[in-house]
């Protein structure tokens, strides 16, 4: 990445499809309902990239919108984790889900080693150390 | 009371019957609460509410809003982690709030220097600052703030059976009158995956570009979105306190994890927020709703979402329970929008049974302009809507239309022809049944297909019942059908166009351009805050109705033009003239006999315009005055004045040529005057001034008083009675076009002249 993309390069599929490659490599005009049709396009090939969410969140920020910019690069890192697993660790952020601080860390540590989600990996982290702090582990029935 | 009177009669009634009326009146379903702060009813302030305030220290919050760091609920945690920037908060929490108040109704200070102060302020502060605010400037400061350019809509689309043709109808219905996005939710939650896709077909009619979302429970909403038939998302829902948070089961951090989650599947995502969700949820802390909201709007800001849906939302009816709830929720939609979030801005549950109350609520918003004005209108009728009545239904679309062409604002709807509307719905409940039959799920009728076509709602179709529907939910969900198994069905089936649309808007999520804040698809292009900013500095930026978009809001239907009402009177004229033939006779004389009471006709009666308003045949009227007149034992004489076509100068120029000198003066469109020769033009006997209410019966008796007047008797004057019909609003356009012809006949100083009717004994 450059990070050089600023509000002049938005929208990506007009400006700079140059830029754009789906999961498979293919290109923006590469994705006809012909292609669809011919069995050479399936979802997959219609799902976001990390790199298409890290030149959203340049041109976020560039847009004068930090937090905004950070959500995207948070969800460039959970593109790969799968549905099953973005569900479960959901589930244990809900209030009373999480018997402890360790079981937010293990969500943590699994976020950051097997799918290199540093910020994400952090940000489950921050949340162990507030609901700790508001007793958010007790049971709940 | 005061001191009772010497000898005045005793009054004995216990009711003024006006407050029996006013009993009657849907207002009257509407209940209203007392302020009460510590029961959590106080719009926009409770001594409750916290005095704003930051301290820093070595780049940490100390303090924020009164509260020690070390007090923090999680929502101050959050947001003092994740929405306030240290480096603008002393300056912007250092201006008094009436000054940054100012800024947001000043023209010429930019958005862009307002929402950089919001960034460095605290709940407590921002509510502060809109609490300085009346109705009119909070909603001038929304237009200038909002995030958007370009206005846009919002429309539920959803109905009582869960039935998947009608869904498909109804979503291309939506479509074709502009919606930017449609909503769908279910009566029975099983059938997500079957309302999913019939609406994702049908909002694939027509045009492209319509961003669906399926209301349901989170975790198989964001699995519908996964499988690609919706493209966005907006209920993921934030409280203002923590245990309303907690009761709804989640955390600042479990719902901006979620958020990400949408972001990372390339889905479109806003929250959900408003004011009365706390109070209705019980944990309220006694304080004020917009301050409650106020958190709310900086934990999603912190978040980092693009966006909310707030104004009250299901708290809206509670709100507006409330003194200044209305002006309460306007006022924390802009909260939102200065915080630089796209605002869907509530306009959502129907929060009256007041006509007059949805009319005042939906105004300002409309003529502000908003990311999505309602969110959503309910498209489809009230009973059909699976989420509970909007502000504005399918009953009252037509209202809406008229709105924006009355005031020529922007309310993202465009008014789209019966004919086009019947191809859109009938190649929907194809399409959609194509689907179905191509992918095995189901077979409807010729039947199904032709009742849904018509129905207006689901109480007249002969279609799928809710039961048979969730076996086709199921099929869907189990056998992992996605979108793409739609399109190719879609394709197979001949409808390219169809699934080209579809194909489109799936494609949007590989780029993810309509993530950033506001973004909508117009005209197949992407359109949001960052390429299509609101920059309003004053009169004439910000956005105006372009010419063309103008012609499109202004072509309601039914609308009345020359032409057509000369076309309405040729087709009279045939009638008119086998009933009633006229002949000029020369230059009418004053008459001599004492008895003569003058009809003065006007210049185009019988000539060009043959009925009254009240859709007499002129022939009638004449018959109805002459019998009038001879049963009183009048003698009548017609003249046509051709010098004026006002009734009180026709009346008075014939009651001056009229033996007795009294005269009526009549229009052609049924307007008629007694005067009397000595009279000022306008102080005249008697006057029908309503047309159109004015019966035959009431221009005979009327013949009968002009001719009393003229034996010097007086009569009880003829009173055409009025139920209060706004009888301008039906027959104004009507009556302007009409009198146009009428004064285009008169000619200065022409004379008038002597006619001799004959009628036909049909008439008579």
């Amino acid at each position: 990445m450059t990070g050089k993309l600023t509000i002049m390069d938005y929208p990506l599929a007009e400006k700079r499809p140059d830029l754009v490659r789906t999961r498979g490599g293919k290109k923006l005009e590469d994705l006809t309902l012909a292609a669809v049709e011919a069995g050479e396009v399936a979802l997959e090939d219609l799902r976001i990239t990390p790199d298409a969410l890290r030149q959203q969140a340049e041109i976020a920020r560039a847009a004068g919108r930090p937090t905004l910019a950070r959500n995207f690069e948070r969800a460039a890192e959970l593109v790969d984790v799968p549905q099953d697993v973005i569900l479960r660790i959901y589930e244990l952020l809900r209030p009373g889900r999480a018997k402890g601080k360790a079981d937010l860390l293990e969500a943590a540590q699994l976020l950051r080693g097997t799918y290199k989600a540093e910020g994400m990996a952090r940000f489950v982290e921050e949340a162990a150390a507030v609901y700790e702090r508001r007793g958010l582990f007790s049971k709940r029935f | 009371m005061p001191d009772k009177p010497q000898g005045a009669p005793q009054i004995k009634v216990n009711r003024w019957r006006r407050f029996a009326d006013w009993d009657e009146r849907p207002l009257r379903l509407d209940k209203f609460a007392v302020e009460d702060a510590a029961a959590g009813f106080a719009a926009f302030s409770s001594p409750n509410d916290p005095k704003p305030g930051l301290e820093i220290e070595s780049g940490k919050v100390k303090s924020m809003d009164g509260i020690a760091a070390a007090d923090f609920d999680m929502i101050d945690l959050f947001i003092a982690t994740h929405h306030l920037d240290l480096e603008v908060a002393p300056e912007a929490m250092a201006i008094p709030s009436h000054e940054i108040a100012r800024m947001l109704v000043d023209m010429n200070v930019p958005r862009a220097k307002l929402v950089r102060l919001a960034h460095g302020m605290t709940p407590a502060k921002l509510a502060e600052v809109v609490a300085e605010l009346n109705a009119l400037e909070i909603a001038f400061a929304y237009s200038k703030m909002r995030a958007r350019h370009t206005p846009g809509n919002q429309g539920h689309v959803t109905n009582a059976k869960d039935d998947p043709l009608q869904l498909a109808a109804d979503a291309a219905t939506a479509v074709a009158f502009g919606f930017d996005e449609i909503e769908t939710t279910m009566r029975v939650a099983r059938n997500a995956w079957s309302n999913a896709v019939a609406c994702a077909v049908g909002a694939a009619i027509g045009r492209w570009g319509t961003l669906f979302q399926c209301s349901s429970e989170e975790a198989e909403e964001l699995q519908i979105g996964m499988a690609g038939f919706t493209s966005y998302a907006e209920t993921v829902s934030v409280y203002g306190t923590e245990r309303a948070f907690i009761d709804g089961d989640d955390t600042p951090w479990s719902k901006a994890f979620l958020s990400t989650a949408y972001a990372s599947r390339g889905i479109k995502m806003r929250c959900t927020s408003g004011a009365g969700s706390e109070l209705l949820m019980g944990f309220h802390e006694s304080k004020s709703l917009l301050y409650l909201e106020a958190r709310c709007l900086c934990l999603q800001r912190g978040m980092g979402v693009q966006g909310t849906q707030n104004g009250g939302i299901d708290g809206a009816p509670v709100t507006c329970t409330i003194p200044g709830g209305v002006r309460e929720l306007m006022a924390e939609n802009l909260l939102a929008v200065w915080l630089d979030l796209e605002c869907a801005s509530g306009n959502d549950a129907r929060p009256t049974e007041s006509e007059i109350r949805v009319g005042a609520k939906i105004l300002p918003y409309l003529i502000a302009g908003s990311d999505l004005i309602c969110s959503g209108f309910g498209s489809i009728l009230k009973y059909d809507n699976s989420f509970n009545p909007s502000l504005m239904n399918g009953e009252e679309l037509e209202d809406f239309l008229v709105l924006q062409r009355d005031f020529e604002a922007d309310g993202g709807l465009t008014p789209v022809g019966e004919t086009e509307i019947l191809d859109l719905r009938s190649r929907a409940v194809q399409a959609i049944a194509a689907v179905f039959e191509e992918l095995g799920l189901s077979q409807p009728t010729a039947d199904m297909m032709a009742s849904v076509v018509a129905a207006s709602g689901s109480e007249e179709t002969r279609s799928y019942a809710p039961r048979d529907v969730s076996f086709i939910s199921e099929a869907i969900k189990q056998r992992g059908i996605n979108v793409i198994d739609v399109i190719r069905a879609l394709a197979r089936r001949g409808y390219r166009t169809e699934a080209q649309n579809l194909l489109n808007v799936v494609k949007l999520r590989v780029t993810g351009d309509y993530l950033q804040t506001s973004a909508i698809v117009r005209n197949g292009r992407i359109i949001s805050a960052v390429n299509d900013p609101n920059e309003y500095l004053g009169p004439g930026t910000g956005y105006r109705l372009s010419g063309e978009r103008r012609d499109r809001l202004m072509n309601i239907r039914d609308v009345l033009d020359r032409d057509e009402v000369l076309r309405n009177e040729a087709r009279h004229a045939k009638t008119e003239t086998r009933l009633i033939q006229y002949r000029t006779m020369g230059a009418a004389e004053p008459g001599k006999d004492p008895k003569e009471v003058l009809i003065g006709i006007s210049p185009a009666f019988g000539l060009k315009i043959f009925r009254t308003l009240g859709g007499h045949p002129l022939s009638a009227v004449l018959d109805a005055l002459i019998s009038g007149i001879r049963a009183k034992g009048g003698t009548p004489r017609i003249v046509r004045l051709r010098h004026t076509a006002d009734t009180s100068f026709l009346g008075l120029s014939a009651a001056r040529l009229a033996g007795s000198g009294i005269g009526i003066g009549i229009q052609a469109k049924g307007t008629a005057v007694i005067h009397q020769r000595d009279r000022l033009p306008h102080h005249n006997l008697e006057l029908f001034s309503n047309a159109p209410i004015t019966t035959l019966e009431h221009y005979r008796r009327f013949g009968e008083n002009a001719a009393a007047y003229a034996m010097g008797e007086t009569p009880e004057p003829v009173v055409v009675p009025t139920k209060g019909q706004a009888l301008g609003a039906r027959f104004h356009a009507q009556v302007a076009l009409i009198y146009a012809i009428e004064t285009g006949l008169t000619e200065d100083g022409a004379a008038p002249e002597d006619v001799e009717i004959r009628l036909a004994e049909a008439v008579q």
